[in-house]
């Protein structure tokens, strides 16, 4: 680290600034991941990090380097497009599996499923065990996803 | 020029990619071009459809707007989870939100907008009804959500793509 001893003011006062907020950021979206109470509420703490958390330190990154190897690095806006690319695949993997599961168990917080014409059909045998597609296992059980 | 360079787009880009990641030599720029070509003709083998663009203001403007949206509302989920929620007033729920788009292509952007601005978390996409769930952090008013997302990124997203 020796060669950013002689980093200029100007250079180092925007580069410590934006690591601070990124990180601060980062910081206060897993913070939220701990702290929030339902499972679809804790979905959005994280997207802090993925969103200004790592722009602000891709930004950092992006001036350092381009001071110190006199060439402009530009190739963390890389990094910084493929994140906000993939983040959306993970949330909402996450995010139907939570719905699927309360919807399972019954819960009345979350809205129900668009309704199916093949869902009330009752071609499968089982008509006349009840009007519920769904298997309703504890009707009024507060689903593992939701507040407790 | 359709069979050749099936998505122009995709290739420009992965050649550009290509550069950044690497140095600007001659080389890499002839190497960058040679592998974006492949991968356009294995996309394109794939996936013959390819978005049609039609305009590209919208999406600058877009793209702008979204920014904009975005450290708005970093500023706003970082204070609700430093306040504990407003000391215990935030309210978070469902919405449901009729689309107008039907495209993958606007429909991914779209996706990438809602996720990449805190607060606001695209869960289901029902593509028979084109109804849309989000779930939002900080949910006051149901109606300015819709509002939010079918006038101020739909619009543009319509405008668009053909």
């Amino acid at each position: 680290m020796k060669h950013l001893a002689d980093l200029p003011l100007w250079i180092g006062v925007p580069v410590a600034l934006l690591l601070v907020i990124g990180a601060t950021l980062t910081l206060l979206g897993t913070l939220g991941l701990v702290r929030l109470r339902s499972f679809y509420d804790r979905l959005h703490a994280p997207t802090l990090g993925t969103s200004w958390g790592a722009a602000a330190t891709l930004l950092a990154s992006m001036i350092l380097f381009s001071w110190t190897e006199v060439r402009a690095a530009v190739h963390e806006l890389v990094l910084g497009v493929l994140v906000m690319v993939t983040t959306p695949v993970t949330l909402m993997l996450l995010g139907r599996a939570a719905l699927h599961r309360d919807r399972a168990e019954g819960h009345k917080d979350v809205p129900p499923a668009v309704a199916r014409e093949r869902e009330t059909s009752g071609t499968d045998g089982r008509a006349g065990q009840g009007a519920s597609p769904r298997p309703a296992l504890q009707p009024d059980s507060p689903g593992i996803f939701m507040d407790r | 020029m359709n069979r050749l360079v099936p998505h122009p787009i995709l290739i420009l880009a992965l050649v550009l990619m290509w550069l950044l990641m690497t140095r600007f030599t001659l080389g890499n720029l002839i190497l960058g071009t040679a592998i974006a070509l492949v991968a356009g003709w294995a996309l394109g083998a794939l996936e013959p459809e390819r978005p049609r663009i039609r305009r590209f203001w919208p999406l600058i403007r877009l793209a702008g707007i979204v920014s904009l949206d975005i450290v708005r509302s970093n500023i706003a989920v970082a204070a609700l989870i430093v306040t504990g929620g407003r000391h215990g007033q935030r309210r978070s729920g469902f919405v449901q939100i009729p689309l107008r788009l039907r495209d993958p292509v606007p429909l991914g952007l779209l996706a990438v907008i809602i996720t990449a601005t805190p607060g606001t978390a695209w869960l289901e996409y029902d593509g028979e009804s084109g109804v849309l769930l989000l779930h939002v952090f900080d949910l006051v008013d149901d109606e300015a959500w819709r509002h939010l997302i079918r006038d101020r990124y739909e619009a543009l997203l319509l405008e668009a793509f053909a």
